[in-house]
């Protein structure tokens, strides 16, 4: 009702919340380094009833932008299974 | 048996002394045998909280090293029933003693007491580690801005990390004007982002300023908003189910009304 008195710019407690999640993602990675360890592994586990991947030039990480962490998961694929998914 | 419950933050400033004041002395007055102990060696700040600053003979590392008994150093409020406080030596150093000679004192006070509260130190090094060491519960305080969040997530990680399940966080000093306005995080902004459930929010209020100047509990007064929220969660630490206040109840009047009508943004 009183939007047309406000500032279009965002407000603080969005940045706040916004620089508070990102702060956390990054603290917790740092803080549990085998947590993308269990990630790669869970990956994997979940990945190889569909295809052959090669684990050893697999690459997981998180990537920090601006504004975003993305989970970043590299995985050479060298062959898919046939008739292999879910139900099976 | 008493329950050992420690009061800790990570960040230093956001309130965990008086917090801890407050508490203690609000569960004295629903009739429970209390132990306050200050943990904060070097830098003791509960006794004046608490306005005991002149009453000191013994310390916590007296006890600990042996110079004097428990009972010795523990000083008896003589304005609360039940309630005591054990305060920190102030001229030495964190390393003054052990988490093991904290565990042992911790079981001792559990023996006479209902409720033990432990006043931690800001960090998370040696003065934190003494400190939780003989805890069966935590407590975590925070206030609603990014520093002290991101801290007392810090410190859950250390608590589960410890083998200390379910911690419980109290939001300190929250501004229901400024959250109003968009300009402080909300109750659902900070627990959204930690994995801890919510014991209590304290709204700020300059009672606590006029109170800790005169060394006497905001709990003692009856039109403190803080106070209200403090004798709340010590209710809620002996199981009681207490909701949450609305944090929006200490907007002004017009404000009040405003919204009353429709007019104003919740």
């Amino acid at each position: 009702m009183l939007g047309m008195f406000q500032h279009s710019s965002p407000k603080s407690k969005d940045i706040a919340r916004e620089r508070l999640r990102m702060v956390l993602v990054n603290d917790r990675v740092g803080v549990s380094p085998h947590l993308l360890e269990d990630v790669r592994r869970d990956i994997l586990k979940a990945v190889s009833g569909y295809m052959q991947v090669d684990e050893q030039h697999m690459e997981i990480a998180l990537r920090t932008r601006e504004n975003s962490v993305s989970l970043v998961a590299d995985i050479p694929v060298q062959q898919v299974l046939r008739g292999a998914g879910p139900g099976k | 048996m008493g329950e050992v419950i420690v009061f800790t933050s990570g960040k230093g400033g956001v309130g965990k002394t008086t917090t801890t004041a407050n508490i203690g002395t609000a569960l004295a007055l629903l009739g429970k045998k209390v132990a306050m102990v200050d943990a904060d060696i070097g830098l003791r700040n509960l006794d004046v909280v608490m306005g005991l600053e002149n009453r000191i003979v013994y310390d916590l590392v007296d006890v600990a090293e042996g110079f004097c008994r428990l009972k010795q150093a523990l000083i008896k409020d003589k304005r609360f029933d039940g309630l005591y406080l054990l305060p920190a030596a102030q001229t030495k150093d964190k390393d003054a003693i052990s988490p093991d000679q904290m565990r042992k004192i911790c079981a001792e006070l559990k023996e006479e007491f209902d409720y033990v509260l432990i006043d931690s130190p800001a960090g998370i090094e040696q003065g934190f580690r003494n400190a939780v060491a003989g805890a069966d519960r935590a407590v975590v305080v925070t206030t609603p801005d990014v520093s002290a969040v991101r801290d007392a997530d810090r410190v859950i990680g250390l608590l589960e990390a410890g083998g200390m399940d379910d911690p419980r966080l109290v939001i300190n000093r929250i501004r229901a004007e400024m959250v109003r306005r968009g300009d402080m995080m909300d109750i659902d902004d900070v627990i959204d982002n930690l994995a801890i459930h919510l014991l209590g929010v304290v709204p700020e209020d300059e009672v606590i300023v006029v109170s800790t100047n005169r060394g006497e509990p905001a709990i003692l007064s009856r039109s403190s908003r803080a106070g209200q929220a403090f004798r709340n969660i010590a209710r809620r630490l002996t199981g009681e189910n207490v909701p949450l206040m609305h944090i929006e109840d200490d907007a002004g009047i017009l404000q009040r009304m405003a919204r009353l009508v429709g007019l104003g943004r919740r």
